[in-house]
């Protein structure tokens, strides 16, 4: 390893175990915060302010492979060129907004109210229609016992959960839907999230012992 | 419970698990651990063959897992896959393409993809192989899709933490007609995942890949690590509940 890959990974795992420490006796026996406490607190606060000069440098990346698409006339050039004129307007706007234009700031969330939150909207109905053609075929895909069982609690909780035209709200099929999602549905997972958590531990530790290096160097 | 004392517990699981990783790290030299077949793995390595044969492009989707909030976990395991196959992948004419919805994340992406070319035989490094795609849940999705429909795509890894705005990567990669391994550790993502993808990775699964494909001795030791505070914890409920019924019952 690079003398530059083992000053990061010492780095690393030094605040990694700081952070660690904080997190788990950041608070005394008397109940007041800790010296270890305060380190931790102020270790985060310093990594949220690396995160938004971080989201810069995701943007200015953003930029730099949309600009290739539109030099290189890629597929989707044209989207890649929507893509930065907004960019700007709205960084620009942005900007202005945020020295008091009136104007500029009605049009500044506008942007936002009028054009992105539809726009997500829209996929979000979209993914409605993607989620029924894909339990159509996942029958297709796999026809088995787990398939059956997966689909059939599905449509259970979607009958039990929205109302009926005429009827109303249908009691056996909204008590079916509240003993599915406590008991099995509730059972099976808080078993997959301690799988989850489990692995969370283990992976936060191959990090700890520099085993799993994502700031560079070699894994091992 | 106070909290110093909620502290000491999860210290005292911290360090029993870093013990027995160390352990299982130096028992694995000398007996190869063996690991129940999770079919997944076995068509990403045939997946991963077909790329380097083909000389088409690997995509591999981290999600947005913010590196300071507990979902950076799932995340860290979708660099280390993402590592692991860039070294699998180097001997393919392109290198392969992530894309994430955290900017921290993204530019880890490119540091793993930098080292990762650093060791293949070609030694290229494209900085846009590592992309940020966008900053909210579907702006993020809708920023994948064209990656995954435009760039000469085989197959496709999603691994990190997503929402159900999975299920837009992967009708993409369906029509395609690429391979797609997905694993979140979001419960609805895990749910959705299940009915779009060729092969969803429920749960822990999402941890084991690095075991599965070779990354390193102490990703095989955190398997059974895991297996060994998963009984513990079975143990330790069906304590709590004979202790709760023989309260109910007047024993106790």
């Amino acid at each position: 390893m690079k003398l530059k890959g083992i000053f990061s990974t010492v780095i690393a795992i030094a605040f990694g175990l700081l952070v660690l420490a904080g997190y788990l006796f950041g608070v005394n026996a008397s109940g007041t915060p800790s010296l270890l406490g305060q380190l931790e607190a102020f270790i985060l606060n310093v990594a949220v302010i690396l995160a938004g000069f971080a989201v810069l440098v995701g943007i200015i990346n953003l930029l730099i492979v949309h600009s290739g698409k539109i030099r290189q006339k890629q597929k989707g050039a044209f989207y890649s060129a929507i893509l930065v004129i907004t960019l700007f307007v709205t960084f620009l706007l942005g900007l202005l907004a945020h020295y008091n234009f009136p104007v500029v700031r009605s049009l500044f969330s506008g942007v936002f109210l009028s054009i992105q939150l539809p726009i997500e909207t829209s996929l979000m109905a979209l993914l409605v229609v993607t989620l029924i053609y894909a339990s159509i075929r996942l029958l297709r895909r796999q026809l088995n016992l787990l398939s059956i069982i997966f689909l059939i609690t599905a449509f259970l909780i979607l009958v039990g959960t929205a109302p009926w035209p005429f009827l109303g709200d249908v009691p056996i099929l909204s008590n079916l839907r509240g003993w599915i999602a406590q008991f099995p549905a509730g059972a099976g997972a808080r078993g997959i999230l301690l799988g989850v958590g489990l692995g969370t531990l283990t992976t936060g530790l191959r990090i700890l012992f520099g085993s799993d290096r994502p700031y560079g160097g070699r894994n091992g | 419970m106070t909290d110093f004392l909620l502290g000491l517990i999860g210290f005292g699981v911290i360090f029993l698990s870093a013990v027995l990783m160390g352990v299982f790290t130096a028992l694995r030299r000398k007996s190869p651990p063996a690991f129940r077949e999770i079919p997944a793995f076995t068509r990403l390595r045939q997946a991963i063959g077909r790329v380097v044969e083909d000389g088409t492009r690997l995509h591999v989707s981290l999600g947005r897992g913010a590196l300071i909030t507990p979902q950076s976990a799932s995340a860290m395991a979708g660099l280390t896959l993402l590592r692991r196959l860039a070294e699998l992948t180097s001997a393919g004419d392109q290198p392969p393409i992530a894309t994430s919805g955290d900017a921290a994340l993204a530019i880890l992406s490119q540091d793993t993809l930098k080292t990762a070319s650093h060791a293949s035989a070609q030694g290229v490094y494209d900085p846009a192989a590592g992309r940020l795609t966008g900053l909210t849940p579907f702006s993020y999705a809708a920023g994948a899709l064209p990656a995954i429909r435009d760039e000469k795509i085989s197959a496709n890894v999603l691994m990190g933490n997503f929402g159900v705005e999975a299920a837009l990567l992967a009708e993409a990669a369906e029509r395609e007609n690429t391979f797609t391994l997905a694993a979140s550790d979001n419960l609805a993502a895990q749910a959705v995942l299940y009915a779009s993808v060729q092969e969803p990775l429920i749960g822990e699964e999402l941890y084991a890949a690095g075991a599965y494909m070779d990354a390193g001795p102490l990703h095989t030791a955190s398997l059974r690590v895991q297996d060994i505070l998963r009984w513990l914890i079975i143990v330790v409920i069906l304590v709590g509940v004979l202790i709760q019924f023989l309260r109910a019952v007047g024993i106790l």
